[in-house]
């Protein structure tokens, strides 16, 4: 393990403007009841004790980018083209450019772009747009002293203070976080005097983890999970059920740090335009709607059916048993109806196979 | 630094555009690049995104086979708003191209075997690739026979290349419309019926086909009825698509993503994927 240096709270403000030289920091702010990531201000204030409503991910997946731009026009008659008018197209890739730090993700929210990684970044196909900003996108997070009654990061392969996808772990102690630091970037970030290498609470901090870890209790275990919602997908019954409170709103989708699915769309105005990335929700109609009118997922059944097996089933399937949610509770917590996917799958798993 | 951009699409020219019936319409495109042109290889089956700037991008097969390389041939049903807006270009227009994407149909599994492709309406377009990809590769294949149907003979599309299908020696064709029509010269009936009629022997044969949902359904009943197994039935599947990629995430059934891993798929594979059709 890499040695521990201490950050002190009075002097995170002043490591941020730091920071600001040569970054874009995103950082958890209070808004109305919500706590979102915005652009850190100096000055402004930060809200590291309650958990982000917001997840992190905006930060490698923005919910609209430019992916190109293109703009029309018409070359000036030729001679060979019998003196008429060519129409040309114009079309400019824009790559992500810029550098980013989050400051005060938690561990499950930095995870996130791990799930995106092993479907953007892969053998037969890389997304550009998304590694560019993973690549240039520090995290710091903040384990988890007081987890939530909705958290279960432990039973789907995290922690408390779990430092998969983070650069920096800050773990809180008394008038500051202990800092360690889990990537070389990370390493280099804590270089700033602001790290104190003087200071050890390391006993402290290692209490606070394991106090975290004691309070989310025994973990589900979810490794039947995947064959049981296979099993499942031509039950009908079961996943109205499911179902039955759900509005479609998407909510889930949105707040969640691992949800990828994306929309492309063009915006014009005048001769010029821009094809745009959008985050999309697989939990609308008209995301599998088909020009003919026909829609393979045409209730809220089959969609919320498509969610949870996705994250439980299809992707632990086809990626190695990893499964696609990092156990934030973001869904669970911000669903208008109560929708709890931990208990969805906990029902697939104790359902009856003599019912099936 | 530049990697490459998979949403990124390759300038191309309509060359040619050509009515196929009242509401298809065929454009044979060549892309802006020569030298990009000159290499481009695919395989039959194999898929195109097709942007129309400002509009946006949708899915056609490439229909022209990897044989004939003079340009990329997409047929095109209007159904919605990008559709409605490529059959509103002319020739010389510019438009963009995602291609190839997805699986090729298992065209080398099926050397030596009899070929039979059952199309329906706009679903002869990713058989008429396979199809001439075979003509030209003549030997390499058993009997082929094509049986393409249509509501009306107006609703066929490349009846300019039927007269010559129908008169070559080395592949028998059967088209059938589904009511009667003056002066329609061949069969009268939905295609499993006359599929059912034809009664091919499933010897060391391959059934392909495609078309509407409904149309398949009833297809794939009628070839296991005449004995054909699961994996000697290959079909196109089709899906709702944005990035054609694997990414997005909306094309799906289970963990099999139609636009990398289909379009095409044996029937066997089929009745492995979750029923979500
Ligand atoms: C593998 C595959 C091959 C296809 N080959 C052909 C072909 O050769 N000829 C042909 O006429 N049609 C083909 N289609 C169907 C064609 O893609 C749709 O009819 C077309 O996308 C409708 O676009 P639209 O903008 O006019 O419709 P809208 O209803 O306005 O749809 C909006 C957007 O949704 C997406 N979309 C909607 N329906 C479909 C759909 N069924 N499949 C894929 N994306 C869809 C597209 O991005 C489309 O632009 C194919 C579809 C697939 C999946
Ligand atoms: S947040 Fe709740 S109600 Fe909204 S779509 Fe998700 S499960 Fe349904
Ligand atoms: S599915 Fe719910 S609990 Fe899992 S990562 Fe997404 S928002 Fe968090
Ligand atoms: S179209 Fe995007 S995943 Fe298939």
């Amino acid at each position: 393990m890499s040695q521990q240096k201490f950050l002190a709270s009075q002097s995170i403000g002043s490591f941020l403007e730091t920071l600001l030289r040569e970054h874009r920091v995103l950082v958890p702010l209070c808004e109305g009841d919500s706590v979102v990531f915005r652009p850190f201000r100096k000055g402004g204030g930060l809200e590291l004790t309650r958990m982000p409503t917001t997840s992190p991910k905006e930060a490698t997946f923005p919910r609209v980018e430019t992916l190109m731009s293109f703009t029309q026009k018409v070359s000036a008659p030729q001679e060979e083209d019998g003196g008429k008018e060519r129409p040309e197209i114009e079309l400019t890739e824009h790559l992500p450019q810029d550098s980013t730090v989050v400051f005060g993700s938690r561990p499950c929210g930095a995870k996130g772009k791990t799930i995106f990684s092993r479907v953007y970044d892969t053998e037969a196909v890389k997304d550009p747009y998304f590694i560019a900003r993973r690549d240039n996108t520090l995290f710091i997070s903040i384990a988890c002293s007081a987890p939530e009654t909705t958290c279960f990061c432990t039973s789907v392969g995290g922690g408390p203070a779990d430092s998969t996808g983070s650069d920096i772990l800050l773990i809180p102690v008394t008038d500051g976080f202990m800092a360690e630091a889990v990537t070389e970037a990370g390493a280099k970030l804590m270089e700033s005097a602001f790290f104190d290498a003087g200071t050890q609470k390391a006993e402290e901090a290692q209490a606070v983890v394991e106090r975290a870890e004691t309070k989310l209790g025994q973990a589900q275990d979810f490794s039947n999970a995947r064959e049981k919602l296979l099993k499942l997908f031509d039950n009908e019954s079961f996943w109205e059920e499911m179902s039955a409170k759900c509005i479609s709103c998407g909510t889930c989708t949105y707040l969640c740090p691992t949800c990828y699915c994306f929309n492309i769309t063009d915006e014009t105005a005048g001769n010029t335009g821009k094809r745009v990335r959008t985050w999309d929700n697989c939990m609308d109609y008209l995301f599998t709607l088909e020009a003919s009118t026909h829609n393979p997922r045409s209730s809220k059944a089959k969609r919320l059916k498509n969610r949870v097996g996705h994250k439980f089933s299809y992707y632990p399937s086809l990626h190695e048993e990893h499964i696609a949610c990092c156990g934030c509770g973001r869904c669970i917590k911000s669903c208008p109806a109560a929708v709890d996917i931990r208990q969805i799958v906990k029902s697939a798993q104790e359902y009856e196979d003599v019912n099936i | 630094m530049s990697t490459f951009n998979p949403y990124l699409p390759e300038l191309a020219t309509i060359q040619e555009i050509i009515q196929e019936t009242h509401n298809i319409k065929t454009f044979r495109v060549v892309l802006n690049d020569e030298e990009k042109m000159k290499n481009f290889s695919f395989e039959p089956g194999q898929v195109g995104q097709l942007s129309v700037f400002g509009v946006g991008e949708s899915t056609f097969v490439i229909n022209s086979p990897p044989t004939r390389m003079d340009y990329l041939q997409f047929s095109v049903m209007k159904t919605g708003e990008v559709t409605e807006r490529l059959h509103a270009l002319n020739e010389g227009d510019q438009i963009g191209v995602r291609a190839p994407l997805g699986k090729c149909f298992p065209y080398e599994e099926m050397k030596g075997k009899d070929i039979i492709f059952i199309g329906g309406g706009i679903g002869m377009a990713p058989l008429r690739t396979l199809l001439l990809y075979m003509l030209d590769n003549r030997s390499d294949y058993g009997d082929i026979s094509l049986l393409y149907g249509a509501r009306t003979p107006n609703d066929m599309a490349y009846s300019y290349e039927l007269e010559e299908w129908l008169s070559r020696d080395d592949m028998k064709t059967t088209l059938t419309i589904d009511a009667e029509y003056p002066d329609w010269q061949h069969k009268v009936g939905l295609i499993p019926n006359v599929l059912l009629e034809m009664n091919p022997s499933p010897k060391n044969c391959i059934a392909v086909t495609c078309g509407p949902p409904i149309m398949i359904k009833f297809t794939i009943q009628a070839l296991t009825k005449l004995g054909f197994e699961d994996s000697q039935i290959v079909t196109t599947l089709e899906k709702r698509m944005k990035c054609g990629v694997g990414i997005c995430g909306r094309c799906n059934i289970g963990t099999s993503y139609v636009c990398k891993d289909g379009p095409a798929y044996t029937y066997e594979q089929l009745k492995q994927l979750p029923n979500e059709l």
